[in-house]
């Protein structure tokens, strides 16, 4: 038994359609939208603003605040209880170690600067859609940065090493499934966010996010168009 | 970046008969009603004012009905000012505005037999359908009770009822192609009075500044199901009644737009 085709109809490397634009919440600072097949994140920012309470603040750097939120009629089953779970806090703090290392917030000290990310609809992925709509919403901002985060799942069903998994594929029923969020910094290859769960062999894995590489390349593509295109500006 | 206008500003524009994004005070913005937008709720839309927009989703469940009300389901709103939406909805727990736009949509909605829960009894005393409505604001630029409540009714009016297994639904089963049966569609409708001008669709800088508000809910008929008055001023008798006016004619236009969304 092997896992001959999948689900959708994809190739075992490709994305499933991306769409992205950004300047989607206007009374934020910065937005954007990222939906990645059936998962859509919406992610704003507001700030650099005064933190309070004032324990919080660095007085050497602004503070990067992540706010994941599930909409409740957002998941494939029953409905997701609003308000931050153990879950969310986690990935509120994943998704943060993925976008610091391209943000410089030494020019904010005492500040916060709070993205928002929240999920209308998921279909699995939406630590990396929600990676990828707040780089894009930061730079709407207009924050310094050194480049977008594109981030995707790779992972195994069964016996083959795919992209971007989706639910069906997390559940496929026979052999071993491992899903593997990576997310990483186009221009230079640096790996911000992994994790992985399921089972894998060490040569799986690191062929799994080699094979699947050329996944970020056409993100940060898809990325840096939408955030060009709101100010007129040319890609590179 | 928001930049805020002065109150004195908005109010010399408004005796003027214009305002600050050059609509007339009883002019609304553009507004589009969507349904189906989310692949994963039962019902779900998305309905703008302008750039105010707001997603709302039906989840359907199954459980007991209450002892005392054994022949009936259950309908639960639930409106959270998303702080994503406004930079004046901070993260934690919700303000008294906040808790005050939501309360005013569920009473609007629950108060008005949107939905009749004896109509959601599946098996008398033992099984009863549990609707869940989230309303969910994206950019929250004012009007928020009308908009999430349009929104409400528009994913409530288009659920499709998931088939049963082992009296819980099979979410990954096609729709049975029986829909959420909705029985009335109630239409809030808000009014501002700033200085001695009534504003309608007014945007979160408007609403800020307003002297009262008045939110008058209506059905189809005409009757009134639902009112709420906020604001830190005063009305007299005649504002309200020419407030009564404003409300129920446009909530009969609303109402057309609304059908015709949904067909």
């Amino acid at each position: 038994m092997t896992y001959a085709k999948r689900y959708d109809g994809r190739k075992w490397t490709e994305t499933r359609p991306i769409t992205a634009e950004t300047g989607v919440v206007k009374m934020a600072d910065g937005s954007a939208r990222f939906k990645i097949g059936k998962t859509e994140a919406i992610a704003a920012v507001y700030g650099p603003r005064d933190l309070h309470p004032r324990f919080m603040q660095d007085p050497e750097k602004g503070v990067l605040r992540i706010f994941y939120s599930m909409m409740p009629f957002s998941g494939a089953g029953d409905r997701v209880r609003p308000g931050p779970s153990r879950r969310s806090k986690e990935l509120n703090l994943v998704i943060q170690k993925a976008l610091l290392p391209v943000l410089n917030l030494d020019d904010f000290p005492n500040k916060v600067v709070d993205v928002f990310v929240v999920f209308p609809q998921t279909d699995a992925g939406s630590r990396c859609a929600g990676i990828c709509a707040a780089s894009m919403a930061l730079a709407d901002a207009g924050m310094q940065m050194k480049d977008v985060v594109s981030a995707v799942s790779v992972g195994k069903v069964d016996d083959k090493l795919v992209v971007d998994m989706d639910y069906a594929e997390e559940a496929h029923p026979e052999g071993e499934v491992a899903d593997i969020p990576v997310a990483v910094i186009p221009s230079t290859g640096e790996i911000t966010l992994i994790q992985m769960d399921g089972k894998i062999t060490k040569e799986e894995l690191i062929k799994g996010v080699k094979d699947g590489w050329s996944a970020f390349d056409t993100i940060a593509d898809i990325q840096r168009k939408a955030i060009a295109g709101r100010y007129g500006g040319k890609e590179e | 970046m928001q930049i805020y206008a002065s109150k004195e500003h908005i109010i010399a524009a408004l005796q003027k008969g214009v305002r600050l994004d050059g609509r007339k005070p009883e002019e609304y913005r553009k507004i589009t009603i969507e349904t189906n937008v989310t692949a994963t709720a039962e019902g779900s839309a998305r309905v703008k004012f302008g750039d105010s927009e707001v997603i709302a989703g039906v989840k359907l469940s199954t459980g007991t009905p209450y002892p005392d009300t054994p022949d009936k389901g259950v309908l639960i709103v639930n409106a959270e000012m998303l702080p994503l939406s406004n930079p004046a909805f901070e993260p934690g727990p919700p303000s008294i505005n906040a808790i005050e736009t939501s309360r005013v949509i569920d009473r609007g909605i629950r108060e008005s037999d949107t939905i009749n829960v004896k109509d959601l009894c599946i098996r008398e005393g033992e099984l009863v359908w549990l609707v869940n409505v989230d309303i969910c604001p994206i950019n929250a630029d004012g009007t928020m009770i009308d908009i999430g409540a349009l929104a409400a009714i528009a994913a409530l009016k288009g659920a499709k009822l998931p088939p049963l297994k082992d009296d819980k639904p099979d979410y990954k089963a096609e729709p049975t192609g029986d829909m959420l049966p909705v029985s009335s569609m109630p239409i809030p409708i808000t009014v501002i009075k700033i200085g001695d001008v009534l504003v309608m669709d007014p945007t979160f800088e408007e609403l800020s500044i307003a002297d009262s508000r008045l939110t008058v809910t209506t059905l189809a008929d005409g009757t009134i199901c639902a009112m709420q008055k906020g604001g830190d001023g005063t009305l007299k008798i005649e504002d309200i009644e020419k407030m009564l006016e404003l409300t129920t004619k446009k909530a009969s236009e609303l109402r057309k737009d609304l059908e015709k969304a949904l067909k």
